[in-house]
């Protein structure tokens, strides 16, 4: 009786571990064209004589062209499973999906849709402020144009973006998404688990063997034969750059997705992670095999260079795959690399800066006649909130703010690009005041104004390349986070290094605050998340999409962040005969 | 942590009669010299050290496995260091550490002093798979 109910609540308890359970999830909105694993879960060993799935009605196998292929014991426990791969919908509409077991049945309804006209954008181009909050936005403003009497000396460029969504950003398991389902959902138009990149988060213990569902950069390569182009400041392998290529239920499977990454072959590729090219051997190394991927990468016909001077290698005509590695783990943002030469400067002095590598991106990709699809990702901004590091975040938001540039000043008077640039999820974080160091208050909490004692901030003007140069003003913005692990607050930015907020106290007990901070001034601030948190953490709020070009008049209101994928493939035209 | 303090001590007096009345000491910040994309390189002072009895002063990370007959040194507490990479995996100049006998581990912010006989070289460990490029042989502990 209660399998019973299971099954009849399935639709509902989509994914609950015991239930019956069909991927793509029910309310699936798919491409039509576009590639995607069939999975469906029953909760345990069932009769392959009475198992039946139908797609509206009709037999699958004769629906779908090919019969699914049962699993007596997935994982080797009492559950049985069916998988049909690479599956195609190629006719607009709506498809009602059962599975029975012959006594237990779920059934999910997915949405397949195609572009509504011919396609109208060449190119298209992702920018990704990884974690970028409005705070992020409003700081990276004032910095870039001061403020005075209530008004900013200048806008930022993204501010001239004339399209404008607010953006749902929940994956299927939790309100509050990490950076892998949330760029795998801009992605596929698939929204899937924490984690997960390109995958439904099924039960499946292998985390390389998830339902699948095509990408973006697949489909485009696959049908338009356009150039793909990857560009981080993270390692490469992280989750916003993977979810352009990879498959898997782990993000930090960072082997297996330098494998997929040469599969895929990218274009371009640039960014940090060189640990996870080179072979075991190798001091810096991360892999656990002799394989030296920037020589497979080379053999593969790619340009490789390790630092700026090596991009001038775009300017080659015959120049068309390039692969940039400018760090063995993630790059230095702004704040360190121009100025405090913190971080991993020291050691990796010659790291190009976003700007740079994006516009040697544009170079070789537009070698390719059939338009682009570049993914360009500012994505310290993120770990910098997470460490409560914010000026080094807000920097970084300039960073992605100059990159736009960029990116405008190359698309031109063109019609032919849309640029979608957004965040993929936010932190709890939010400008309330200025610290005031003319306050002669012995603690910092004592120097902070707020309302009209939060008197505009005294940065210097910025420099050419649009920063402040001095973070460290006696008038400066006081940034809070409202989620966050046991830490010091000292009213001021870390000179230092990015800031490491909390420690973990034992070999096995909490995260407390990192006594490095309890400097004269500073205040210890009791966390509100769990123990075993050290970071910051995301949060469910909205994120703040702007886009311009063709295609980009879909953005407006409120959507949910599988209608960016939507959004760019009916730019190009995606799903049609 | 006490239990650590003692089997190291115990380490220590088992091997003593064996070593040099003083090791050599290197810093972390003196094992590699050269940081690229291409990997590491050994400093020269740390090529003219291996095989010899070495003190390197660091912070024990949290164990492999519990009771592992051997540990990893850090320049930095491992908490310390979120921008090695965004998934905690190790930094890149760490150095194992072979004690003679099993280990409790330490505070994970708590200096230690490492004496053992330094290796250089990639190798893996066959009881645990991990593989490293520098390590500190019949170990001693003391607490800085």
């Amino acid at each position: 009786m209660r399998a019973a109910v299971l099954g009849l609540t399935v639709g509902l308890l989509s994914t609950t571990a015991m239930a019956q359970v069909i991927y793509p999830l029910n309310r699936a909105e798919i491409l039509a064209g576009s590639k995607f694993d069939l999975k469906v879960e029953f909760a345990g060993v069932v009769d392959a004589n009475k198992v039946k799935v139908t797609v509206n009605g009709r037999d699958h196998a004769d629906a779908l062209g090919r019969a699914a292929t049962l699993t007596a014991r997935e994982d080797g426990k009492d559950q049985s499973s069916i998988t049909l791969r690479d599956v195609v919908l190629d006719t607009p509409g709506d498809y009602a999906v059962v599975a029975t077991d012959g006594d237990h049945s779920a059934s999910v309804k997915w949405t397949v849709y195609a572009a509504p006209a011919a396609r109208r954008a060449k190119n298209v181009i992702l920018m990704i402020g990884d974690g970028m909050t409005m705070a992020n936005v409003t700081a990276a403003r004032i910095l870039f144009g001061g403020i005075h009497e209530g008004r900013y000396g200048r806008t930022l460029q993204m501010d001239t973006l004339p399209m404008m969504a607010t953006v749902g950003t929940s994956g299927t398991d939790s309100i509050v998404t990490d950076s892998a389902n949330s760029a795998s959902a801009y992605n596929t138009g698939h929204k899937s688990a924490a984690n997960a990149l390109g995958v439904y988060g099924s039960r499946a213990a292998g985390t390389l063997d998830h339902p699948k569902v095509e990408t973006l950069g697949e489909i485009v390569k696959r049908r338009l034969n356009m150039a793909v182009g990857i560009v981080t400041n993270t390692e490469i392998q992280d989750a916003t750059p993977a979810a352009v290529f990879a498959h898997t239920r782990r993000r930090s499977d960072y082997i297996p997705i330098t494998g997929q990454m040469l599969a895929f072959a990218p274009d371009v590729t640039m960014g940090g992670g060189s640990a996870s090219f080179l072979p075991q051997a190798t001091p810096g190394s991360r892999r656990r095999d002799q394989t030296d991927m920037i020589a497979a990468y080379k053999a593969a016909g790619y340009t490789f260079a390790e630092d700026a001077a090596g991009l001038a290698a775009s300017a080659d005509p015959k120049t068309t795959k390039l692969l940039g590695l400018f760090s063995l783990g993630n790059m230095d943002g702004a704040l360190d690399r121009f100025y405090l030469k913190k971080g991993n400067v020291p050691r990796f002095p010659n790291q190009p800066d976003l700007t740079e590598q994006v516009a040697s991106a544009l170079q070789v990709l537009e070698r390719n006649p059939n338009g682009f699809y570049l993914m360009i990702e500012s994505g310290l901004i993120d770990k910098y909130s997470h460490v409560l590091d914010a000026e080094r975040s807000h920097y970084d938001t300039i960073l992605l703010d100059r990159t736009v540039k960029v990116v405008m000043d190359w698309m031109g008077d063109r019609n032919d690009t849309l640029l979608i640039v957004v965040p993929d999820h936010t932190h709890a974080m939010g400008i309330f005041g200025t610290v005031d160091d003319e306050k002669k208050a012995e603690q910092g909490r004592d120097r902070v104004g707020t309302y009209a004692e939060a008197r505009e901030p005294n940065y210097d003007p910025a420099d050419a390349r649009g920063y402040p140069p001095n973070v460290n003003v006696s008038r400066r913005l006081m940034t809070g986070y409202g989620a966050t692990p046991d830490y010091y607050e000292t009213f001021g930015p870390s000179m230092d290094g990015p800031r490491v907020p909390a420690v973990r106290n034992g070999p096995n007990g909490p995260f407390v605050a990192n006594d490095k901070y309890n400097v004269p001034g500073a205040v210890l601030r009791t966390g509100n998340l769990p123990h075993d948190a050290q970071q910051d953490v995301h949060t469910a709020d909205d994120a703040l999409l702007r886009a311009t070009g063709p295609g980009s008049e879909v953005f407006h209101g409120f959507i949910d962040n599988t209608t960016v994928f939507r959004g760019m493939a009916e730019a190009l035209g995606l799903g049609r005969p | 942590m006490a239990v650590l303090r003692r089997r190291a001590l115990l380490a220590g007096l088992a091997i003593l009669p064996a070593l040099p009345a003083q090791a050599a000491s290197l810093k972390f910040a003196d094992l590699y010299s050269s940081w690229g994309v291409t990997g590491l390189k050994f400093s020269p002072a740390a090529l003219a050290l291996a095989g010899a009895d070495t003190t390197m002063v660091g912070f024990m990370a949290p164990p492999i496995k519990a009771m592992a007959d051997f540990f990893v040194l850090t320049r930095e507490p491992l908490s310390m260091c979120p921008f090695c990479s965004s998934d905690a995996e190790w930094p890149p100049d760490i150095v194992v550490a072979y004690l003679a006998h099993d280990a409790q581990p330490t505070a994970p912010n708590e200096v230690i002093e490492v004496t053992g006989r330094l290796e250089l070289g990639s190798w893996t460990d066959p009881n645990s798979g991990f593989v490293s490029q520098a390590r500190l042989r019949k170990a001693r502990v003391r607490f800085v």
